[in-house]
């Protein structure tokens, strides 16, 4: 049950994801990172089959490094989402992709964006979008308190909104997330919501 | 759910005195579940010609790229812009190439043809082309749409009275259809202008 949800505010993005890989009934690991840099300015959260969302997510992180290094300067949001569209909808009816993305970006000419791709290859910008069973949740949640030009604090305030449905209102809730931001200073880490920490295994 | 009912869409065009209608729905859904209000389903190919594409919108923005594309080689080529009748054949043509898997779409063409005349046409996904002098109808919302279309119909309308009709059938169809909705666009075409208006409907 993944869940990954993202919104726009004032000159940046944020992108939440769960972080749990699971098969079936078993956690393997509660510290996966779904929320790929595809480059400086742009971030891909993606949810769905591991091995498609692992294989795919890095198959156009590469491809999007190599446009700059041919071309010199990096591709824009709009582009890379186009980009990622054009892949899935090309595998769509040979060998199609399981992958869920919300692709965020910080373009200087059009500040941020938020691209919501679904796995049949819709492309839509928006300005909150979720993916999963969580999507039930944190959509409402935004539709509730979402306003246009949040600050960073207020928009990490109402992503924890959404954590806190989804942890408690969704059967097999996650327990831990991982929140990354987009702005104009690049794609980074903002933090960890964790529950349940791996323990560390000592050293032989 | 059948696949044409993914997505969920009302599209309706008409015809009036010397111009026609075009309008669509506004809600991008991802079966119950509403992901945006203000999906694009009505693309202008050039100054007096429209299409507007039901059904699957991966298959809608696919199509709309391969017909965009072969329309501006045939500018390139032929210089100057494609007639409704020959963009209605090449859609019909571009629809048969995947008979036996074919793009889940229903297009909607509206344009004005030779000294201005309006010209609607529909087809199935196959490319099976239904000519009407008054009014044509797609998406999820169709039947209530013929309904309301045949009701509210009168031949050559001023553009004013068109837009009137136009917006009260596509709303009140909508609303008996939880797969489309959200408000509605509407292009009314003379051949001096185009007016593009956003209808505020029933938000559910």
């Amino acid at each position: 049950m993944e869940c990954v949800f993202g919104l726009v505010g004032k000159d940046f993005a944020l992108v939440v994801a769960d972080t749990s890989a699971v098969h079936s009934i078993l956690v393997h690991k509660s510290n996966e990172d779904k929320i790929m840099l595809l480059d400086s300015h742009k971030l891909m959260g993606a949810s769905g089959e591991a091995g498609d969302r692992v294989q795919f997510t890095e198959y156009i992180q590469k491809n999007v490094a190599l446009y700059q290094f041919r071309n010199g300067i990096p591709l824009t949001t709009a582009a890379a989402a186009n980009f990622t569209r054009g892949e899935l909808a090309t595998a769509l009816r040979k060998n199609p992709y399981s992958v869920n993305i919300l692709l965020a970006g910080y373009d200087k000419e059009t500040g941020p964006s938020l691209y919501y791709i679904d796995y049949i290859a819709s492309v839509h910008k928006v300005d909150k979008g979720a993916f999963g069973y969580g999507s039930y949740f944190s959509l409402a949640m935004m539709d509730r308190h979402y306003r246009s030009n949040m600050s960073v604090e207020e928009a990490v305030d109402l992503a924890d909104k959404c954590i806190v449905e989804i942890r408690s209102r969704l059967v097999v809730a996650p327990p831990n997330f991982v929140i990354k931001i987009v702005d104009k200073d690049g794609a980074r880490e903002y933090g960890w919501r964790e529950t349940i920490k791996d323990t560390q295994v000592p050293a032989a | 759910m059948s696949i044409f009912e993914y997505n969920g869409s009302a599209l309706v065009a008409m015809v009036g005195k010397n111009c026609f209608a075009i309008a669509s729905d506004r809600r991008l859904g991802v079966q119950l579940q509403t992901i945006a209000t203000d999906f694009q389903k009505i693309y202008q190919i050039h100054g007096k010609l429209f299409i507007g594409l039901a059904g699957l919108a991966t298959d809608a923005q696919t199509l709309y790229q391969r017909l965009v594309f072969r329309h501006k080689l045939y500018q390139l080529r032929e210089e100057r812009d494609m007639k409704p009748e020959t963009f209605a054949s090449l859609v019909s043509a571009v629809l048969y190439e995947k008979r036996f898997g074919p793009y889940f779409c229903q297009p909607v063409i509206a344009g004005l043809g030779d000294e201005d005349k309006p010209f609607i046409c529909t087809m199935d996904s196959i490319g099976a082309k239904e000519l009407a002098k008054d009014f044509v109808v797609a998406g999820t919302a169709s039947e209530s749409l013929y309904g309301a279309c045949e009701a509210m119909f009168k031949p050559d309308m001023e553009p004013e009275d068109l837009f009137e009709t136009i917006s009260q059938a596509l709303l009140s169809s909508v609303d008996r259809d939880c797969l489309s909705g959200w408000g509605g666009h509407v292009y009314v075409v003379t051949p001096t202008e185009v007016t593009e208006r956003i209808l505020k409907g029933r938000m559910d």
